[in-house]
């Protein structure tokens, strides 16, 4: 393990003095070693992003991960930005474009809805995987191995059920896990989420 | 002439020597001229026969003290702390009144001077309490609020008192009185019935209210349009000596008289600027004033009645202690705060000697008393620095420890913001925070641009920003920032590097009026610096590219993608500028580099018309068109 950060985490939350969740995801993020962490609408609030720094700030690290609130089934608009503008062509895919070829890729979000709404039974009618397909092809076709987002369902009753310290305790031990390069990267359709990943630890 | 040169020396030698070594060893400055005083007077003997008479002088450091206590006083600051103010205010004025009356009649005086000697003593030092308030940056906690209350409150109670004391004159005294140091002042009143006494009290005091209401500002807005700062000062000392004068011509207090003129003119716009004026006066004329209450320490007296002196200061200190906590208990003043309340104000006030001088003259109070009661108001405000000390030393580290194990509170005290310069464009920042709840204090030398602001009800004062106390005054070290948008570019320039020096914590966001002005800002060590003209110009520069025929996305773009390259040049072209002469800052390698910027926006706005992936403009650009043969190729 070299002692240069290896996950990149872009954060993304339009309005964190209102957060509950990921403010505090992002706190502990900050604390775990081998990780650089980006507040992308801190450091372009007026959504001018610096294409050559994100793209150098890819090719520094081994995984990337966005960690958002879920908004209408996606990220928060920002995210969709980077995306469009930080992935071209020769860049992260096309002719030449190969510079995220073996990289790791995972969403750390927090959704409104309980888990049951997320399956074919529940109101959204499709799993948060299925959601989240997507983030998932653009992993795909930029060569990234892909892992199904580490959820946070409920979030808005997470901090009255004390249900966050144990799950910012998992996250960070996702999160040593993916410095460490001792993640599991196979995964079937079948599975909704990479939670399962760290409960065994917890 | 020499005479008095050289007792002038004496004194200001003495408070040179001894303020600054007290405040080292965190004594405070009050201690240090006490110290001074002791020093010179009766230790020395270099000072002694004219102690009296510029104790006199020196109690219009007093008389200007309660003019700036009235100055901070707005009505409606007033009434949200009415509930401290009376309750508690009250409450210790009354209890601590009880208290001493009972005692000196228990112990044989007669109730008239009982009573009179509760008052006395139930007084607090507001000039001792505030200043070492002021050092120690105490005001701002919840036991430096709570004890301002209380000692505002009896700030004002005293004029009750003084009204009150005459009345209860001692048959026995009056036989055998002197006439005190009153005998040879002027009087009006001299000889008139009670009736008419009042009668012409009442006026006054009507009268000053009205002209501090009608007559101040068109003679400030005269004054202030000459432009001439001595002449403000002099304003300013002219209201407070006549005012002094007016109160001493029909027999009240100079002191109440000045505090009522100051509560009059707390609204006004020119507040702050008669602050900063008076300010200096009032702090050397109170330090003289303490060290003459150190040199007119009677050590013969002392001697004589040494226990009784320190017993009876024990007993005031200790009885003022406990009323104070048991009321800083029933008013919730929590923890350290309400140590630091209750030692705060467990002593006897500069008003004492006042009280006491004027009980004597009123026949209330013997020469006697007189003269050890006056010891023992001296003695406990000699011993306020070590309450202090004991509070900072011995209370607040145990609460802090204790305060120490919880978990951090969040901050979000959003801390105040003092804008310098109300044209055109600091209004628009005044009113961006002012509407975001950022308490802002704003200053402004043109006294039509305040009044204008003030009219649309805007807290705004008449002020020189670039002087130092006027920042002062304006609350500089408890600022978070400063915003400089005064229009005199070279003021500017030298405010910044001012601030920058002396508060380098307060964050400094200037205007310029051009490129020169900005970099000139910025190396005076601004921490922001907005060029007046150019998010307007930008601005206006992408609607006429709109108006054009643009899309008003890509104007968007492209106005963004111009500041960018400027952003990204302003380094070099800033390094130049520091390099040039003095005389010469934009000399030919500078003018070479921005030709070089001009050439770069071109570029960079002609490439934003291309299909390939220029610089600027390289977003949302397709992938070429035949990206799928070479997938195809590639599957």
């Amino acid at each position: 393990m070299s002692d240069k950060p290896s996950v990149l985490v872009l954060f993304a939350h339009p309005s964190v003095h209102r957060s509950e969740i990921n403010a505090k995801m992002l706190r502990a993020t900050r604390q775990v070693e081998g990780v650089t962490t980006v507040d992308l609408y801190h450091e372009y609030p007026d959504m001018r992003i610096d294409v050559d720094r994100e793209q150098k700030r890819l090719l520094d690290h081994d995984v990337l991960v966005f960690m958002f609130p879920v908004y209408w089934y996606s990220t928060p608009s920002i995210l969709k930005e980077w995306q469009d503008l930080v992935l071209e062509h020769g860049f992260a895919y096309g002719e030449g474009g190969t510079a995220l070829q073996g990289k790791g890729f995972v969403c750390a979000a927090s959704a409104g809805g309980p888990q049951h709404a997320y399956r074919e039974q529940g109101y959204n009618h499709f799993t948060i995987r299925e959601l989240f397909r997507p983030l998932e092809q653009t992993a795909l076709l930029t060569g990234m191995r892909y892992l199904p987002p580490f959820m946070l369902f409920g979030a808005r009753t997470a901090v009255d059920e004390d249900r966050l310290p144990s799950h910012l305790e998992g996250w960070q031990q996702m999160l040593r896990q993916l410095v460490a390069k001792e993640i599991d990267w196979d995964h079937d359709e079948a599975t909704h989420t990479s939670n399962h990943l760290v409960e065994a630890a917890s | 002439m020499t005479l008095y040169f050289l007792q002038a020396f004496i004194y200001l030698l003495a408070a040179v020597i001894a303020v600054p070594l007290a405040k080292r060893l965190g004594l405070g400055s009050v201690l240090g001229y006490l110290i001074a005083g002791v020093v010179i007077g009766p230790i020395t003997g270099l000072v002694g026969e004219e102690t009296m008479t510029i104790q006199h002088f020196a109690e219009f450091g007093v008389v200007m003290m309660l003019f700036l206590v009235g100055l901070e006083l707005q009505p409606k600051m007033l009434w949200e702390m009415r509930n401290r103010l009376i309750g508690l205010g009250g409450l210790q004025v009354v209890l601590s009144t009880a208290l001493g009356w009972g005692l000196a009649q228990y112990a044989g005086l007669p109730w008239q001077s009982a009573l009179t000697i509760g008052m006395i003593f139930s007084l607090s030092s507001t000039a001792i309490v505030l200043q070492t308030f002021s050092e120690k940056h105490l005001g701002n906690t919840d036991g430096g609020r709570s004890a301002f209350s209380v000692l505002l409150l009896q700030d004002i109670a005293v004029i009750p008192m003084l009204a009150f004391i005459p009345l209860l004159a001692l048959p026995e005294l009056i036989s055998g009185a002197s006439q005190g140091d009153h005998g040879h002042d002027i009087s009006l009143v001299a000889g008139l019935p009670g009736w008419g006494y009042a009668l012409v009290v009442i006026t006054t005091i009507g009268l000053l209210i009205a002209a501090g209401h009608f007559f101040s500002r068109p003679l400030f807005r005269y004054v202030a349009s000459s432009g001439l700062r001595e002449i403000f000062t002099a304003t300013a000392l002219l209201l407070v000596i006549g005012i002094a004068a007016l109160m001493g011509l029909v027999g009240l207090s100079p002191a109440l008289g000045t505090f009522l003129a100051g509560v009059v003119l707390a609204n006004s716009e020119f507040r702050h600027e008669l602050e900063s004026n008076i300010e200096p006066f009032k702090g050397l004329l109170l330090g003289l004033f303490f060290i003459t209450v150190g040199a007119g320490v009677n050590f013969g007296v002392l001697w004589e009645q040494l226990g009784l002196v320190l017993a009876l200061t024990a007993a005031v200190m200790l009885g003022k202690l406990v009323i104070l906590y048991l009321l800083g208990w029933v008013f919730k003043v929590r923890g350290s705060d309400r140590w630091l309340f209750a030692l705060s104000l467990a002593q006897a006030g500069e008003f004492g000697f006042v009280l006491l001088g004027y009980s004597q003259q009123n026949q209330v109070l013997s020469q006697d008393l007189v003269q050890m009661l006056s010891l023992v108001v001296a003695l406990s405000m000699f011993l306020t620095p070590a309450l202090f000390i004991l509070f900072e030393r011995v209370i607040l580290p145990r609460y802090e420890q204790r305060s120490n194990e919880r978990e951090a509170d969040t901050i979000d005290e959003k801390g105040t913001v003092i804008i310098a310069g109300v044209g055109r464009f600091g209004q628009i920042i005044n009113r961006m925070l002012t509407v975001n709840g950022i308490p802002t204090v704003v200053l402004d030398h043109e006294a039509d641009q305040v009044e204008n602001l003030r009219s649309i009800r805007v807290k705004s004062y008449f002020g020189d920003a670039t002087r130092p106390d006027m920042l002062h005054t304006a609350g500089i070290e408890q600022a978070k920032a400063l915003v400089v948008a005064i229009d005199e570019r070279e003021a500017a320039v030298e405010l910044v590097h001012y601030v920058k020096q002396t508060y380098p914590k307060v964050k400094v966001l200037a205007r310029a009026y051009d490129r020169g002005h900005l970099y000139a800002l910025r190396s005076a060590g601004a921490d922001v610096v907005i060029k007046e003209t150019l998010h307007s110009a930008l601005a206006l520069g992408s609607e006429t590219l709109v108006a054009l025929g643009n899309h008003p996305f890509r104007a968007r773009q492209r106005r963004l993608a111009f500041e960018e390259v400027e952003r990204e040049h302003d380094k070099l072209l800033y390094d130049s500028w520091l390099q040039g002469d003095e005389g010469d800052r934009f000399g030919t390698h500078y003018r070479d580099l921005f030709m070089q910027l001009e050439e770069l926006l071109g570029e960079a706005m002609r490439g934003q018309d291309s299909e390939r992936h220029s610089r600027a403009e390289r977003s949302w650009t397709p992938p070429p068109k035949n990206y799928l043969d070479h997938w195809k190729k590639q599957g």
